[in-house]
């Protein structure tokens, strides 16, 4: 029986002069995840964009267990988006979504 | 629970951008935070420092920087200056300096320069002398993030083969952020993440943003306390008997 791929969530403080849009962020972590680690670690990651919240400055992502270090070292290694300075801190990470939301709320706003 | 402690902190001029790093600080999760003033600096100065950290919940760690051009001249320096300040990096910037730097107990951090491969001493005959004294290997998180391109794969390379090293012959690792700015700051356990790149894993990267900077204050703090004599030696009570002790 072939084993279930297990995926991992991960909610993100964006931190930046002015809240970039949703498509910049997601472009700015895939290069980020290309300049690291080449086209064949980005596409062991099976990253996907979960939820943006630009008023909280909180985003949610997927991504596959084995490859988490890979995507957790290419957030951390942004230092800009957009041409503008920026920081993306890792909140926390979660195996399932509502265990991740019920963990981000009160850190929230 | 951890406490984290970020060694290398940059402080800007000025009031409010001190404040602004500090309190970044604070809000990432560290509960020490190293400043290097300069040399000559006031005692008000550091109070002032010490007065900023505190009102952000963070312990301050003086520290200098010593860029020496010959190991004579750091001699004199560390004579000079290691009563003066918790933890002393060395830079070591000729293969002379990083040697006497790592052979002496004075030392806390050995420093190289992260954009120059040519000026990176830390071989397995440095890491064997600094295995012997009390020196650990400091790695700044901020070049990491600022380079690109060839200088930050070079600088990966000598990292992973230093670190290596340095788990070779025990000797301990210290990572900094060496941030001047906010943006250049992470939280501790993105730290963590990013040694992924040069082969130090989860465990021993918390131990190194956390533990081992611990280590090397409480020992310094001890040390620099108005109770101490000798290696081993404190005072325990002045005046009257020590029958009671």
């Amino acid at each position: 029986m072939l084993r279930r791929l297990r995926r991992r969530y991960i909610a993100i403080k964006v931190e930046c002069e002015q809240p970039p849009p949703k498509n910049t962020i997601i472009d700015s972590i895939w290069k980020s995840l290309l300049q690291l680690f080449g086209e064949y670690g980005a596409s062991q990651t099976d990253l996907k964009f979960i939820e943006y919240n630009p008023k909280e400055r909180f985003m949610i992502l997927r991504c596959s267990h084995d490859a988490l270090n890979l995507v957790k070292t290419s957030i951390s290694m942004i230092t800009k988006i957009d041409d503008s300075k920026a920081a993306l801190h890792i909140v926390y990470v979660s195996g399932t979504l509502k265990t991740l939301l019920k963990r981000i709320t009160p850190l929230k706003g | 629970m951890r406490k984290f402690v970020d060694l290398h902190l940059y402080l800007k001029e000025g009031v409010d951008q001190s404040k602004e790093i500090l309190s970044k600080a604070a809000e990432l999760g560290y509960h020490f935070v190293g400043v290097a003033p300069p040399p000559n600096a006031k005692q008000e100065e550091i109070q002032y420092l010490w007065n900023l950290s505190k009102a952000e919940g963070l312990d301050l760690i003086t520290r200098v920087d010593l860029t020496p051009k010959k190991p004579k001249e750091l001699l004199l320096d560390l004579r000079r200056l290691r009563r003066r300040f918790e933890v002393i990096c060395v830079h070591c910037t000729s293969k002379a300096i990083a040697r006497q730097a790592a052979k002496d107990r004075r030392v806390d951090l050995l420093s190289f320069s992260p954009t120059d491969p040519r000026r990176r001493f830390f071989d397995s005959a440095e890491a064997e002398l600094a295995s012997k004294s009390l020196a650990a290997l400091e790695i700044d998180m901020a070049p990491l993030l600022i380079l690109t391109g060839f200088k930050r794969i070079y600088l990966l390379s000598h990292l992973k083969r230093e670190v290596f090293i340095a788990k070779k012959f025990g000797v301990p690792i210290v990572l900094s952020s060496g941030a001047s700015e906010n943006y250049l700051m992470r939280n501790p356990r993105d730290y963590a993440a990013l040694t992924y790149l040069f082969g130090m894993n989860q465990e021993s990267a918390l131990c190194s943003i956390s533990d081992e900077p611990l280590r090397i204050i409480e020992r310094n703090r001890k040390k620099l306390s108005a109770n101490y004599v000798a290696p081993g030696v404190y005072i325990v009570r002045r005046k009257g008997d020590c029958y009671d002790v």
